[in-house]
């Protein structure tokens, strides 16, 4: 079992034709993705990586029955993008573009809000159930059919996380990229209650960063909604107060929002707690040996 | 991205917020030029640097003869002003703002921001301006009144008004206050704001509104649809280093410890970061490479690490995904073509074309220390770090 994403999904990608687009689709149908078409307005009609181009992602939906839309297009024209695919009836938008301006990810969240599309993002690494299917940019090969959720805002620190998880022998269920960006389309608490419910999770591992309260609210949740065991990991400790820390998201404002606060927070609430970014896949088998 | 006082009162005066008739000012005789160009009896002569505490620290003075002016502009140009933002080493005035001085009876805070947690821009209002606001939204949150705009339909009249008679203000007070902050919203949105502060909004002698300061900071991301913004960008405000790394669209941040880091990703950035730390060291710098970066870009990230005086050891720890390792490689090798590696370079490589990578680096011939963990690397970085003369 798993979350968001399985070998039935139906992929489309919009902005399909572009040099991002074509590298990490081509890696996704070489996962086994089921990719079955792409969208880059005026090139409706052409065939790429062996699969039909459209116009607009309506037509697109009626051709293939797609239900996900992975998304590699320029930052400035990303928010029209997420709308386009959820008045299309997209059930799972991922955008994988970052620098969105912030402004434009308020009217996004304000569109979806009446919509049942799930948007995934933006600047984040997308999601992958292992063995069944890869939307987005992470790297296939590290990852492992098994029973940890992941779930970041962060990518290549995840892919580092996940590779000590498999290198244990053990595996994921889902990994998920929330994305560094003030404004998300998904949080944390929304991830942990769809790995809560997921018959084949058994753990779930959370890495956060500095900036905004996402893990505080994160760690209410577990303490009074999770029955599985949550191993926590926050970057920034080092950071300086004030600086944006590459994500737009990471900054500590006014003395809030610092890793010290959020490790706080997350062992209060009982998270198995990694101090070092070393020891994520550690903390991972212990809870599950804990388990039995 | 900041800008300085006097272009924040610019485009806000363009949006319709009163501001006090001031003129930027490079050198001592401008400011006394603007100040009679300006008229009036007294003036306040305004250090313009991107850090707050400016008014505790004498970097704004007032001024009621235009030889007071030219004292004051002299004093303070050109040299260092220290404030509690600024660090001990202060940051070098360049830029003044001669404005005419206003009495007034009455200072309001007023601020508009993105709510993170409500995903709308959300505006603050307090009777208690002109003071550290932090403070006061630590000891008396409850002085400060919230207003979420509905990114729909924008801010409504009603909800100035509310801001308005909620500090107390009279009828005759609150129709300009609602003016300014909707003009103050029509800014925030036409320009990529992430933050825009008036402290103190004043009410002067004569009764009227004036922002008598202003702080506006521009969504970065935002930049892109705003060219004319990115002009506004003053390199003296940025750490030298950091002004370069930005001109080669790296993400970098000076720190103050001794292991130059070079890492994909901002997450893995600050985990490396971290890690040094529990392994006894400390980081010199957060350098983010960024996802489709190329040879070149590594080249002058690399180049950046080297020239950094304080770097005792270079650590690489990059987590191919976007990025191929044997293109982070040819980078590395491009740099050492031009630049001698005075330092230790511990490197770890991981994630696509890590065996290409790898390969080109062996062939290379160069001393470098590899390392197959993140803990591996970390330790073996500070070890370097700690044998360096």
């Amino acid at each position: 079992m798993s979350i968001l994403v399985d070998q039935s999904s139906k992929v489309l990608c919009q902005g399909f034709t572009g040099e991002q687009a074509t590298f990490h689709c081509q890696q996704a149908i070489e996962y086994g993705t089921r990719l079955v078409g792409g969208v880059t307005p005026g090139k409706g009609g052409q065939t790429h990586l062996d699969r039909p181009v459209f116009d607009t992602v309506a037509e697109a939906v009626a051709a293939t029955g797609a239900d996900v839309s992975v998304q590699y297009v320029p930052a400035a024209l990303a928010a029209d993008a997420v709308m386009e695919a959820a008045d299309a009836g997209m059930a799972l938008v991922v955008t994988i573009t970052e620098g969105i301006p912030v402004l434009d990810m308020m009217r996004v969240k304000d569109y979806l809000r009446h919509r049942p599309t799930r948007l995934i993002g933006p600047n984040c690494p997308g999601v992958i159930t292992p063995g069944q299917s890869k939307v987005g940019i992470m790297p296939g090969a590290i990852h492992a059919p098994g029973t940890v959720g992941v779930v970041s805002r962060s990518g290549t620190l995840t892919y580092e996380a996940v590779h000590q998880i498999t290198q244990l022998g053990l595996g994921q269920s889902t990994c998920v990229g929330i994305g560094g960006d003030p404004i998300s389309g998904t949080d944390f608490v929304e991830v942990l209650e769809l790995f809560e419910a997921d018959p084949g999770t058994e753990a779930v591992v959370m890495v956060g960063e500095i900036g905004g309260t996402a893990e505080e609210e994160a760690a209410d949740f577990v303490r009074e909604r999770m029955s599985k065991p949550v191993v926590g990991y926050i970057a920034g400790v080092t950071a300086p107060p004030g600086r944006r820390m590459g994500h737009a998201g990471a900054v500590i404002s006014g003395g809030r929002g610092t890793a010290e606060e959020k490790f706080a927070a997350l062992e209060d609430a009982g998270f198995a707690i990694a101090r070092s970014p070393a020891e994520i896949g550690e903390r991972v088998a212990e809870v599950l040996d804990h388990r039995g | 991205m900041l800008i300085h006082e006097y272009q924040a009162k610019t485009l806000l005066a363009e949006h319709g917020v009163p501001v006090p008739d001031g003129r930027a000012a490079f050198t001592v005789a401008e400011a006394v030029a603007a100040a009679e160009d300006l008229g009036g009896q007294q003036w306040a002569v305004k250090a313009q640097i991107h850090a707050g505490g400016r008014g505790k620290a004498g970097g704004v003075r007032l001024a009621s003869s235009l030889e007071e002016v030219w004292t004051q502009a002299e004093e303070l140009l050109e040299r260092p002003l220290v404030t509690e933002q600024t660090g001990p080493e202060g940051r070098v005035v360049r830029r003044l703002l001669v404005e005419r001085a206003y009495a007034f009876t009455q200072e309001l805070y007023v601020a508009a921001t993105v709510d993170r947690h409500r995903d709308t821009v959300v505006f603050m209002a307090s009777g208690e301006g002109g003071v550290d606001i932090e403070e006061v939204a630590r000891s008396r949150p409850e002085r400060i009144l919230q207003e979420p705009v509905d990114p729909g339909v924008g801010l409504q009249p009603f909800q100035a008004r509310k801001l308005g008679f909620g500090l107390g203000l009279d009828w005759a007070q609150v129709r300009p206050f609602a003016r300014i902050l909707l003009a103050l919203y029509d800014a925030f949105l036409a320009r990529d704001a992430s933050l825009v502060e008036l402290n103190p909004l004043v009410i002067t002698a004569e009764g009227e509104l004036l922002a008598l300061d202003a702080k506006f900071k521009l969504d970065d991301n935002g930049l892109i649809r705003h060219p004319e913004l990115r002009e506004l960008r003053d390199p003296n405000e940025e750490e030298p280093k950091e002004h370069e790394a930005h001109a080669h669209g790296l993400n970098y941040i000076a720190l103050d410890g001794t292991i130059g880091c070079m890492v994909n990703g901002a997450g893995l950035a600050m985990a490396t970061m971290d890690i040094i730390k529990l392994y006894g060291g400390a980081p010199a710098n957060f350098l983010d490479v960024g996802g489709g970066t190329s040879a070149e870009r590594v080249t002058a990230a690399f180049k950046i690490l080297l020239s950094d005086a304080s770097v005792e050891a270079i650590l690489i720890n990059i987590f191919g995904g976007i990025v191929r390792c044997d293109v982070i490689a040819e980078g590395l090798l491009g740099a050492l073509r031009e630049m001698e590696l005075g330092v230790p370079l511990v490197i770890r490589l991981e994630g696509t074309n890590v065996e290409q990578g790898r390969t080109l680096l062996q062939e290379s011939g160069l001393d470098l220390i590899t390392a197959a963990t993140l803990a591996e690397a970390a330790e073996k970085a500070v070890a370097a770090a700690g044998r360096q003369p």
